[in-house]
């Protein structure tokens, strides 16, 4: 066993101790099939999409309603049962990693859409209605739920309010927290609180806006009321291949300085270029260092119009080609290798890690170089995807799990990358969340006082401190001995989604 | 003769010790709206200047006392503006210089809020000091950010009662180009909701919608000036109807200020302010009947003009929403519930949420009672 780097918390004996007790109390609350123990079934719960980290959980709990939740929760408090709420597992931080003593509460049976508002342009859905479902319920009428995080297939809207989820879109249309409008949400007391609803801005101190980006710390959510839009006109995409990362950096500052914001804007690096059009064969030019993917959405009026001024700025800037979308064949041909750039990395590594900082954009061409030397410091390959238009870098860190030290050496190369962000006046995560990956940098970015303003609101909510423990808060408790295992190549979890 | 705090290590001094309460104040336009404070004027209008803009990175920090005309100003010479487009002053407003972080504090946004965002969505970063006397950071300066809880969000309408800001760190975009309002004859508010679903939910990317009696029901188009022309036409279309009359530039500019500002409810000395699903507007109305009333946000927005405060009255019609007093006289403050009411179990967490960061109730005390 690997002496694990992050820390997940110490189980407590006692709560161990008295697992047949607990899971007799769960079974007088929900249906005793709605309880799971069996350590086959316990294992699909283990981990999520941060697989390093797993751990099997106590037991398993699905609950069909928000009584149930509201039920179990009473109960895990009148016990003193640490609780781990979980979406679909889709974190890359490893949000929904459970804790050996705590009770997992599977949100996957709230799978309904309640209501539908096209005149009031707003959907209520159950928390563990994925996010893509949300956006084909009303396509009939052209309508669509804008944060598109890249997990859409799978992710639950309740996992996209825990981690304030983003996408490709969000530089134009916003994260998740600018597209919700209310929840319901039980407290770790088991009390139901109704946030906002379908109006706007909630009036009183805005609870809602504190729990959107809270990891699962204050509580399970269980409906989410979302705001739709319109789908644009027209959509196309412009493919512009740079000499170097530098010439494509410059590029992005000046789009976004001239006054134009894309519907997306992407950038590739040369490593990341050639791995994805080895898998997809998307079209990318590999003569080059860098591309970058501009969306522009809207009126063909417009589109039209802007397509010429990013022409011009990135001729201005060297790029060595540039193609538009012609329809939306090719459209979508442009995307199929950025959104095919994760798992294309499975075939030139066994493994890697996804890191998340976000930096100012004129800090884009300065980091990239430094990740590059940093990349032979720790003699790690490293290959960049990212979210430019927003400075949201995603950095895939090569490794091999079954080289030992491989995996010590990427998290301490990922670790030095987020320093990096921060450094240069970014943070630690642009849209995948805290979670355990990241808690133990909190320090570099935030103060002691920092810290502890922030987690006296999870005392707020959550005075004994049971939800989701070991997550986004650093912390001095002891190191579980379990935790940290190898997963190697075809073991990936959720090999099916596209990751951007 | 009131207190005055300069910067952050003034009031970490100030708060750290055993004191009084204060009641915050530096451009002091809002002073009318909430509860009466009883207690101690703290001056801040010290606390004002821009600390750093990027307009490339569509990125502002600013103290909060800083003037809105100022970062206006100054946001204009690069052809960039605040999205959800914060009213100099609205109707509700005493005299005074309308601030950034009275703005932040209220989170006040205008017209364009309905598909903009509001003030607390574009608030991404501040400095702050609790009632504790603790200095802290909260967010940050780049526009995509996920890192700890959401500070920005839980201080944005706080009305001055968790923390002192410092400094305002907000996301900026750039400005239209070009700008329209159309204005349609229709017989009733909920004619003028309908139509506004009907623009808002269209492909056309209608920024306001609107309703003012008399005038008619309003939409606007902003954007560069071929893809304004389109749409306006894409939407007259659509919406199989003819404007009884088109403001260009300035005049669309002006009318919306004047919109968002309520500024024809002036003569009323009861004001409210009502936040609704816009399906049910037009029957709060009719329970409602109030003397004068126009819509913002797509007729999720009800701005009343009233004689009486009467909120069993007013706050009986909502089925969902809230309503808040944002004009009434200062005996009347006394006594109503100025905020829209909480269900206890939320209260509970409200009340704990001050706790966390003022436990002795030194900051603007009682006032979102």
């Amino acid at each position: 066993m690997l002496q694990p780097m992050i820390c997940l918390p110490q189980p407590d004996a006692a709560i161990i101790a008295r697992k047949a007790a607990i899971l007799a109390g769960l079974r007088a609350t929900l249906a005793p099939a709605d309880v799971i123990d069996d350590d086959l079934l316990v294992r699909a719960y283990e981990t999520d999409a941060l697989t390093a980290y797993r751990q099997r959980p106590l037991a398993v709990v699905l609950p069909h309603d928000t009584a149930q939740v509201a039920a179990v929760l009473r109960f895990a408090h009148q016990e003193g049962v640490k609780v781990v709420p979980r979406g679909a597992g889709t974190s890359l931080s490893g949000g929904a990693v459970p804790a050996a003593d705590a009770i997992v509460v599977g949100m996957g049976r709230f799978n309904r859409i309640l209501e539908i508002d096209y005149a009031d342009r707003c959907v209520v859905a159950q928390s563990g209605v994925t996010n893509l479902a949300i956006s084909q319920a009303v396509a009939e009428r052209g309508f669509y739920y804008a944060p598109d995080p890249s997990s859409q297939i799978a992710c639950t809207i309740g996992g996209n309010v825990a981690e304030n989820s983003g996408g490709v879109h969000c530089l134009k249309y916003g994260l998740t927290t600018h597209n919700v409008l209310g929840i319901e949400v039980v407290t770790p007391e088991g009390e139901v609180l109704r946030l906002g609803g379908r109006y706007l801005d909630a009036g009183q101190l805005d609870l809602l806006g504190l729990m959107i980006g809270s990891e699962g710390l204050l509580g399970i959510v269980t409906e989410v009321t979302v705001r739709i839009l319109s789908k644009p006109q027209t959509a196309r995409a412009v493919l512009i291949g740079f000499s170097t990362a530098t010439g494509a950096s410059a590029c992005v500052a000046d789009v976004i300085a001239a006054g134009i914001i894309p519907a997306g804007l992407e950038m590739m690096d040369g490593p990341a270029i050639r791995a994805a059009e080895a898998f997809v064969q998307a079209g990318y030019p590999l003569d080059v260092d860098a591309i970058l993917i501009v969306e522009l959405d809207g009126p063909s009026a417009e589109v039209d119009e802007l397509i010429t001024r990013v022409h011009a700025i990135a001729n201005r800037h060297g790029a060595t080609s540039c193609r538009i979308s012609a329809d939306e064949t090719e459209r979508l041909r442009f995307w199929a290798g950025r959104k095919a750039a994760f798992p294309a990395m499975g075939r030139i590594s066994a493994d890697y890690l996804c890191m998340d900082g976000s930096i100012p954009r004129r800090q884009l061409a300065p980091v990239l170089q430094e990740i590059a030397q940093l990349s032979m410091r720790h003699g790690l390959r490293v290959a960049n995807v990212f979210h430019a238009g927003d400075g949201n870098l995603h950095p895939l860190i090569l490794y091999d799990a079954n080289i030992p030290g491989e995996l010590d050496r990427a998290e301490a190369f990922g670790a030095d990358i987020l320093r990096l962000c921060v450094d240069v006046g970014g943070v630690l995560t642009g849209e995948h969340g805290v979670g355990i990956e990241k808690r133990d940098l909190m320090t570099y970015q935030f103060g002691p006082t920092d810290l502890e303003v922030q987690h006296r609101i999870k005392q707020v909510f959550d005075p004994q401190l049971r939800f989701n423990p070991g997550k986004v808060f650093p912390t001095l408790s002891r190191c579980s001995e379990q935790g940290r295992e190898r997963v190697h190549a075809g073991a990936t979890r959720h090999p099916e989604l596209p990751r951007f | 003769m009131a207190l005055c705090a300069s910067n952050e290590a003034e009031l970490v001094e100030l708060l750290r010790r055993p004191g009084p309460a204060f009641e915050l104040v530096a451009g002091g336009t809002k002073r009318g709206i909430g509860r009466p404070v009883e207690a101690a004027t703290l001056d801040l209008s010290a606390l004002s200047g821009i600390v750093d803009y990027q307009p490339g990175e569509l990125v502002l920090t600013a103290r909060p006392a800083t003037a809105l005309t100022q970062i206006e100003a100054l946001l204009a010479t690069q052809r960039q503006r605040l999205a959800f487009e914060p009213p100099l002053a609205t109707v509700s407003d005493g005299a005074g210089c309308q601030t950034l972080g009275g703005v932040m504090m209220a989170n006040s946004s205008g017209s364009r809020r309905v598909t903009a965002g509001s003030a607390r969505d574009h608030f991404i970063g501040l400095r702050a000091v609790n009632g504790r006397g603790e200095a802290f950071v909260g967010g940050g300066r780049v526009v995509k950010n996920v890192t700890g809880f959401d500070l920005p969000k839980a201080l944005a309408g706080s009305w001055g009662t968790l923390a002192v800001l410092t400094e305002i760190t907000v996301r900026v975009v750039p400005a239209a180009e070009f700008e329209c309002t159309l204005l349609f004859a229709v017989g009733s508010a909920g004619a003028a909701v309908t139509l506004c679903s009907q623009a808002l939910g269209s492909m056309y990317e209608v920024s306001s919608a609107g309703f003012v009696p008399g005038r008619g029901a309003a939409l606007r188009l902003e954007g560069l000036a071929t893809s304004v022309r389109a749409r306006h036409t894409g939407l007259l279309s659509t919406l199989n109807q003819a404007p009884v009359a088109v403001l260009d530039g300035p005049d669309s500019t002006a009318f919306w200020q004047q919109l968002g500002a309520a500024a024809a409810l002036a003569d009323f000395p009861v004001i409210w302010r009502l936040s609704v699903p816009p399906g049910q507007t037009a029957r709060i109305l009719d329970e409602i009947e109030p003397e004068e009333f126009h819509l913002d946000w797509g007729g999720g927005l009800i701005w009343i003009g009233a004689r009486q405060v009467d909120g069993r009255h007013v706050r009986g019609a909502l089925r969902g929403g809230h309503a808040t007093l944002v004009k009434a006289p200062l005996a009347e403050r006394r006594v109503a519930s100025v905020f829209e009411p909480q269900a206890p179990a939320v209260a509970a967490v409200a009340a704990r949420l001050k706790a966390a960061f003022d436990p002795d109730n030194r900051l603007n005390p009682g006032r979102m009672n």
